[in-house]
């Protein structure tokens, strides 16, 4: 217990958390500060390339095994069977009507990359080891949950069709591309190819980081602002409960899969965070009915935050403790 | 100067269904249209600023066409089956071109 405190103390005074909540504080206050679109865009493209090719280069120097086959499986099958979870929870807790529910179940089921790339951080800090093609786990991870979203739908007698642009926008969109791209690139050049631009992608990156978490603060900020009112209580809590939930079968796969501790970290990450850029879009086409102030503001306004403060030190240091690192 | 009289159709719609909207309306034979960056407004869902959006899902595109008035409800119809279900207000007014053989 003591551990998980210290280790959450300090990532709450790190400089990746407290430009988070520098943003959020910002955006409470009215304040105009913000961070330009394009910019915010660049930085992201950045984070994505550097977190990709650093995850290739580890899987160039510790080579394939086994593992990477039965991982990506396993993070294909918690994403599709999270929204189940999900949903149950959300029948128990809320009065979201199913289409709603469904809308918010898939949402947890993907997962939210910028968490990922705040947890990768955090080990890096804390000298813990993952295994490179976490990266690529994560984004096999993006997309089975809405799938099971519309399944849900379905059950209702709700059929819903998934048109063959949909499945283009959700399989090839700019992130997954340039994540998938980036790690091939590092897989490919190895150690050679990092020592040729490390001090492009790893020397500015936690500051980069910094800056896109402001901006992150800003938007989760100013979504709460705005739409805290389409979340009940009962909603609230549950974007608060369900990710400790999801990390339960994420460390459940890690340890059975036998994952690093930052392996098992990474894996708990992966199943806590829920998505706030492909899921949203990819539910605006297929479910447009479904509200999106309830489950854009409960996924990057309360669970994002939740994960990024308390979750991901609570996920490290329950992954340490039970792999005995 | 002569004028000619022709209608302005604007669709205001969901970011994400532009490119939806953009193939409907070519299929449906307009020849013409320009799409508008959107950088806030206020509807039944609330109140929403471009600034504070993160990906596509939220933000709105206006997509304006003029059109002959024969062909609007050609033109009215196309766009409806892509917009029917999804945030956004579709208008028609009646306006004058220059040039009416562009239209």
């Amino acid at each position: 217990m003591e551990q998980i405190l210290t280790l959450a103390a300090n990532n709450l005074l790190s400089p990746i958390i407290l430009s988070f909540a520098l943003g959020v504080a910002a955006a409470l206050a009215r304040s105009d500060l913000s961070v330009p679109e394009a910019a915010a865009k660049a930085l992201s493209i950045y984070l994505l390339f550097a977190i990709g090719f650093k995850g290739g280069v580890s899987v160039s120097a510790h080579g394939i095994d086994a593992k990477l086959g039965l991982t990506l499986l396993a993070g294909v099958i918690l994403s599709a069977a999270l929204p189940m979870v999900a949903f149950g929870l959300l029948n128990v807790m809320t009065k979201l009507s199913r289409l709603d529910a469904a809308a918010v179940a898939a949402h947890y089921g993907s997962i939210s990359i910028v968490t990922f790339v705040a947890a990768t951080s955090v080990l890096e800090s804390s000298g813990i080891a993952a295994e490179g093609y976490m990266v690529a786990v994560a984004a096999a991870m993006e997309a089975p949950a809405i799938l099971s979203a519309l399944w849900l739908i379905s059950r209702g007698g709700d059929g819903r069709r998934m048109d063959s642009d949909l499945w283009r926008e959700i399989l090839l969109n700019g992130s997954i591309v340039l994540l998938v791209g980036a790690f091939f690139i590092g897989w490919a050049t190895g150690e050679e190819g990092l020592a040729e631009i490390s001090s492009f992608v790893v020397a500015p990156f936690k500051g980069v980081l910094c800056l896109f978490l402001l901006d992150m603060g800003l938007v989760a900020g100013r979504g709460l602002r705005g739409r805290s009112g389409a979340l009940s209580p009962g909603v609230l809590a549950f974007g608060l409960l369900m990710p400790v939930v999801g990390s339960m079968f994420g460390l459940g796969a890690g340890l059975l899969l036998g994952l690093s501790t930052g392996g098992v970290a990474l894996m708990m990450v992966l199943s806590a965070s829920a998505s706030y850029i492909a899921v949203p879009a990819a539910m605006r086409v297929a479910l447009p009915e479904a509200n999106p102030s309830i489950y854009l503001t409960l996924s990057l306004g309360v669970t994002f935050p939740f994960n990024l403060t308390l979750g991901i030190p609570l996920y490290v240091a329950f992954a340490t403790a039970l792999t005995g690192a | 100067m002569q004028t000619h009289q022709a209608k302005r159709v604007e669709i205001t719609i969901e970011a994400i269904m532009q490119s939806r909207l953009s193939e409907a309306l070519i299929k449906a034979g307009v020849t013409g249209f320009t799409v508008l960056p959107v950088l806030g407004g206020s509807g039944r869902s609330g109140a929403w600023v471009r600034a504070g959006e993160i990906g596509r899902a939220s933000g709105m595109v206006q997509v304006i066409c003029i059109v002959r008035a024969e062909n609007v409800d050609k033109l009215i119809e196309a766009a409806f089956s892509v917009v029917e279900r999804h945030i956004g207000v579709v208008s028609i007014v009646d306006c004058e071109v220059l040039r009416a053989e562009r239209f």
